[in-house]
């Protein structure tokens, strides 16, 4: 994950012009901003269509079809959340209730503090290991309410 | 010798603790000075041991799980490198019934070898298939792969043989070899445990891929939930082009082909082989028309061959063995093994690669041990989020893609969730058309608003209102998504909803609880506001 840098034109041009040549470049230019930037900026539509002679819209429609590409900075710490059906069979919606309580922010939000971004997903592929989150890029097993708790306790004190 | 010390490096043993498994070897075998060595394995799939670490004796390899980092010093003291007695110690690994009772065909290395060392991979039997491959004409390859009645592991169970017959008759300059690792199912797990543990594999089989049908580039399409399985890949292949089995001149034969991994953006339906295509090729992951099928007019309007990633890292050893081995195996028009993840509520949770034919019943209770939570097992759902739900009275169901579909069910990617007694059906019915709405591609209406209005009238049901005209209304509406949608999403996710209705009608005929439950969906809500209103258990 990183320490997102702040939105900078000069660096998303480089960038945008390291890829443009592959095949089907649009996907790995966003993933490639978001990676630097946490998120892809509005700014960067034009920046993008021009490199790839795509029109607004079809750069804005992409962007905005995925579930992973933000239109605003994330949170410190993002914490995904499966909510899919294998770990609904471990209570994953009780841990999810919980932590949305805890952290007074609920999935698809960001706290007030802006510590910590929650997202659903579904389905982490961790499935023999049911509830599975993933923080800040790392997979975790198992997690009950207690081991959210102690997640969200050491992300904090690393924060 | 220096005695191996093996710690997984997938995902899911990392998931519990393996890293830290891993740091507290190392650095017990650096204090105590010890002539041993780490290694980082993919996993075995007994995934309720994990971290389960291996080490390698004259007898064998003997198994100690789970291994957590602060019982590491004790196993140390207790003298596990030579495979002494310790309480967590299992015995030697392949004697886990668990494991003894398999079949591993695709998975013969998965667990055992080093994931990125090539040598590993040649010392276990890694590019024979290849080899041999490249010895034959590609009508030969191709009728190899049609013999062995390998058929699509990704779900539809369409034969591998047949779809490549096709590419290679397809005329055009160029071909592209796709691979589909956009595993959302849930409850599936086999492809992140190639992709993790064996990646070569899956390049082989690709590069067989290729040379059979003429391609000359191939693309692997990861979802972006398995950033693990994506760094493995890209490091896989940066080796395989090192040693010259990728590139210009692959394994000396002067046939190229070149592979990339691409990662997707959390899109369920990018595993719709056609929504993957787009979404390869830059644009919103929305479905295509079929025809013309990929196989004519696939990645950038060429004959492409899009296989699930199972499928393809099965023919280097159908390639190796022949198709008459594979054949073998399995029962009726399902040929070969069956890789049966066992998953949500279920004590021995791990991969099972068997013949086809084995049973639910045997899976869950021989091989899973029942429930994890020791409750009654009242619903099974097979086959990731647009499979049906099955009660105990259809245990008996044998794993094989007929049987299932005689029973309204599909076999899909081999994903089994097991539901304890807990379960309300009325509610995983609801979820699944939540799943779909948010999920749909957009691009058909039964689909696109089909889903929003199965949740509403779900809603209805539970909440008693109108409740037999609403259950109706709600058949009216799977008819609709069945018959009228233009790919799997829209036209199985009445699967579930029906198979719930159909098998568990008590669920639906409760009476009206307290409002909806569930966590909620982002929907533009402003970032930090929590709704007072919501009923927190």
């Amino acid at each position: 994950m990183g320490n997102p840098k702040p939105w900078d034109a000069d660096r998303a041009t480089l960038l945008i012009r390291e890829l443009q040549q592959m095949p089907g470049a649009l996907l790995p230019i966003l993933h490639a901003l978001q990676d630097e930037f946490g998120y892809v900026d509005k700014a960067a539509i034009p920046l993008i269509a021009d490199a790839l002679n795509l029109s607004h819209a079809e750069v804005h429609g992409t962007i905005s079809f995925y579930h992973d590409f933000r239109h605003a900075p994330h949170g410190k710490h993002v914490l995904k959340m499966c909510r899919a059906e294998a770990c609904q069979s471990m209570g994953c919606d009780s841990t999810i209730r919980h932590v949305e309580r805890r952290l007074g922010a609920r999935l698809g939000e960001t706290t007030g503090d802006g510590n910590f971004t929650l997202d659903a997903v579904y389905c982490l592929g961790n499935c023999a290991l049911s509830p599975a989150v993933m923080l800040d890029g790392k997979l975790y097993g198992r997690v009950s309410r207690e081991v959210a708790d102690f997640l969200i306790d050491s992300a904090q004190r690393h924060a | 010798m220096s005695v191996k010390v093996y710690v997984p490096c997938d995902a899911a043993a990392v998931s519990v603790g393996a890293d830290a498994v891993a740091k507290a070897v190392a650095e017990q075998i650096a204090s105590r000075r010890l002539n041993a060595s780490l290694v980082r394995n993919g996993s075995r799939g007994m995934f309720w041991l994990e971290p389960l670490v291996e080490i390698e004796t004259p007898q064998g390899r003997i198994a100690y799980g789970p291994v957590t980092a602060d019982s590491v010093t004790g196993l140390f003291d207790a003298g596990f490198l030579e495979g002494k007695p310790h309480a967590l110690r299992l015995g030697p690994t392949e004697d886990i019934p668990f494991l003894k009772e398999q079949e591993r065909l695709t998975f013969a290395r998965c667990g055992i070898t080093d994931p990125l060392s090539l040598s590993d991979y040649m010392s276990h039997g890694g590019y024979r298939g290849l080899e041999r491959a490249l010895k034959l004409t590609q009508d030969a390859i191709i009728e190899e792969v049609t013999n062995s009645g390998l058929r699509g592991r990704g779900g539809a169970g369409f034969p591998t043989g047949i779809k490549w017959r096709t590419v290679l008759n397809a005329p055009g300059d160029q071909k592209y070899i796709v691979c589909n690792a956009d595993e959302g199912d849930s409850g599936t797990y086999a492809d992140r445990m190639v992709m993790e543990g064996d990646p070569f594999v899956l390049i082989e089989g690709m590069t067989i891929a290729a040379i059979a049908v003429g391609a000359t580039s191939g693309y692997i399409y990861v979802r972006s939930e398995y950033p693990h399985a994506f760094r493995t890949l890209r490091r896989a292949i940066a080796i395989a082009y090192d040693k010259g089995y990728l590139g210009s001149n692959v394994a000396g034969s002067g046939k190229r082909f070149d592979l990339d991994v691409r990662l997707g953006a959390g899109a369920y339906i990018c595993g719709e082989e056609t929504s993957l295509l787009e979404s390869l090729e830059g644009k919103r992951g929305q479905i295509r028309f079929k025809p013309p099928l990929p196989a004519i007019s696939g990645l950038f309007g060429r004959p492409t061959v899009i296989n699930n990633v199972i499928s393809l890292s099965t023919v280097p050893i159908i390639l190796d063995k022949g198709g008459e081995y594979y054949k073998n195996f399995g029962m009726g028009r399902s040929r070969g093994t069956l890789t049966i993840q066992l998953a949500g509520n279920i004590k021995h949770g791990g991969l099972v690669e068997k013949a086809f034919g084995l049973t639910l019943r045997e899976a869950i209770y021989d091989f899973g041990g029942g429930t994890a939570s020791g409750r009654p097992l009242r619903a099974v759902q097979v086959g990731g989020p647009l499979g049906a739900y099955f009660p105990e009275s259809l245990l008996d169901t044998p794993l094989d893609y007929e049987a299932f579909a005689e029973r309204k069910g599909m076999l899909g990617h081999g994903g089994i969730v097991v539901f304890d007694d807990t379960v309300d059906l009325a509610r995983q019915a609801r979820f699944a058309m939540e799943f779909c709405a948010v999920e749909s591609c957009g691009k058909c209406t039964p689909c696109r608003v089909g889903s929003t209005r199965g949740v509403e009238v779900i809603d209805k049901i539970n909440a008693d209102q109108k409740r037999s005209q609403n259950l109706e209304l709600l058949g009216d509406q799977c008819e609709v998504l069945t018959d009228g949608s233009l790919c799997a999403l829209g036209g199985l996710i009445p699967y579930p909803v029906q198979s719930a209705i159909r098998h568990f009608p008590e669920d639906f005929h409760k009476p009206a609880p307290p409002p909806a439950s569930g966590p909620a969906q982002s929907s533009g809500k402003v970032p930090g506001k929590v709704e007072e209103t919501r009923p927190w258990h």
